[in-house]
């Protein structure tokens, strides 16, 4: 328990005095992350909104596909990156195992059935109420789609912090196409693994007290645009 | 089931539709209003018949607008849904903002243009929709029940209102309504439905005073008939 605690002050220590190595993991980390979202966001958030205005029964099967993704084990992201991205894959000639851009490709992955499935609900929730006032008003397609998105933009948001919160604490699928390269891949949860094997608690310490706070204000951003979505 | 074997809808009047729940009243709106197809027989709007999709429909569904019982707002301040058909119309700007103020004005919700519609009454968010429907001067106006959840002060308004963009436009208006009584005050022609068939049509003098059908008669006593 005194360890513990040692190793908790010692955290606290190397936050406040603003440890580079722990600020660049952070750094890394954040822009991973930040990338792979963003990605995700442009492919998902369009997929989510055409299929959420196709009638259910059409896009069935799509949609449990989607459902089925959204619980894909990261570690299996993983290897179908590595897979793919080794010298013995179709993208081995691009060099990309073990750099920075394998794990924002391992983490779009991750993050594209997460923001395409909440997006798929919130406009189909939206449609149905939205599509008949819109269309009674002269709306022409195009403006009627436009609405259905922009009604709900705060849903389709909370997608989007969703897949960030998914991506920012995952393990297995950046170890796998990344490395944990000191310097070049090492990001807040690989750090964290071999910090914690190597005895190192404080930094493991501070790197997971870095990231509980991420996730807190993920979660504090997450509550209050769903507060907003209900008050709405 | 509706099953309308023929209905004519004259220009320029008020039209009332009443009959029990499960009538086919609010369906034949929305087959009306251009939202949905009739499954069998055609639909004519000024002498043209209404195709499925492309630009006619979209030309005709311009001429026309429909108030829901529960009127959808968007999530914008009420300014924006006001002008929302006249920017789905391509008006200009001056225009735009000149015609949206006077119909905020002739709903009496210029004190709230720039709140959030959503955080507004029933009773206004009634008449945020009416206000949405009248700057459009469209030629038709299909109104779903539009006073059932108001109280009487607010049905006073939206039917003050009704009338008005009645005289004012020649806009013709179709109303589904419970309230017997409403349709009476307001109707020129009453339209009866019963299990998805029209039963009667006819000026409101004579359906309220001389029914043909004993089915009619019944449900403007207030019988329940099934």
């Amino acid at each position: 328990m005194t360890e513990i605690w040692a190793g908790l002050l010692q955290a606290a220590k190397l936050i406040v005095g603003l440890d580079r190595e722990l600020l660049a993991i952070v750094f890394l980390s954040l822009k991973v992350s930040t990338a792979a979202v963003t990605t995700a966001a442009l492919i998902g958030i369009p997929l989510g909104a055409f299929l959420g205005m196709r009638p259910s029964v059409s896009v069935r099967w799509l949609e449990k596909l989607i459902n089925t993704l959204m619980g894909l084990p990261p570690v299996v992201a993983g290897l179908v990156i590595y897979l793919l991205l080794s010298n013995k894959g179709p993208l081995g000639p691009m060099e990309l195992l073990f750099t920075p851009m394998a794990m924002i490709t391992a983490q779009t992955v991750l993050a594209i059935p997460i923001i395409t499935g909440l997006t798929l609900v919130a406009v189909r929730d939206k449609h149905k109420e939205i599509r008949d006032t819109a269309v009674t008003l002269g709306a022409s397609q195009q403006m009627v789609i436009w609405t259905i998105i922009r009604e709900a933009k705060r849903a389709i948001m909370a997608a989007v912090v969703a897949g960030f919160g998914r991506v920012v604490a995952e393990v297995g699928a950046v170890m796998m196409v990344g490395g944990n390269i000191q310097g070049n891949t090492r990001v807040m949860t690989t750090a964290i693994v071999l910090e914690t094997r190597k005895g190192n608690f404080e930094f493991a310490l501070g790197l997971g007290i870095i990231l509980l706070i991420i996730a807190f204000i993920i979660n504090s951003l997450l509550y209050k645009i769903q507060g907003e979505v209900r008050n709405h | 089931m509706l099953s309308v074997d023929k209905l004519v809808i004259e220009k320029g009047k008020i039209y009332g539709i009443i009959g029990p729940s499960g009538a086919g009243k609010s369906t034949l709106l929305r087959i009306l209003n251009l939202l949905e197809p009739p499954s069998h027989g055609s639909l004519f709007f000024n002498g043209m018949p209404v195709t499925k999709a492309g630009k006619q429909v979209l030309d005709m569904r311009r001429k026309m607008t429909m108030v829901f019982q529960r009127p959808i707002l968007f999530d914008t301040s009420v300014y924006n849904n006001v002008k929302y058909g006249l920017r789905a119309r391509g008006y200009a700007k001056k225009d735009i903002t000149r015609l949206t103020n006077i119909a905020l004005d002739e709903v009496g919700l210029t004190e709230f243009t720039n709140r959030n519609a959503r955080s507004l009454s029933g009773g206004e968010a009634q008449r945020i929709a009416l206000a949405r429907a009248m700057v459009l001067e469209p030629e038709v106006i299909l109104l779903d029940e539009p006073t059932s959840n108001l109280d009487p002060a607010n049905v006073a308004i939206v039917e003050k209102i009704t009338k008005r963009l009645h005289e004012k436009q020649g806009t013709t208006v179709i109303m589904v309504t419970h309230n017997i009584f409403q349709a009476q005050r307001m109707a020129d022609e009453i339209l009866f439905f019963f299990k998805g068939k029209l039963i009667e049509q006819g000026s409101t003098d004579k359906i309220f005073n001389n029914p043909q059908d004993d089915r009619t008669g019944a449900f403007i006593n207030g019988e329940m008939i099934y």
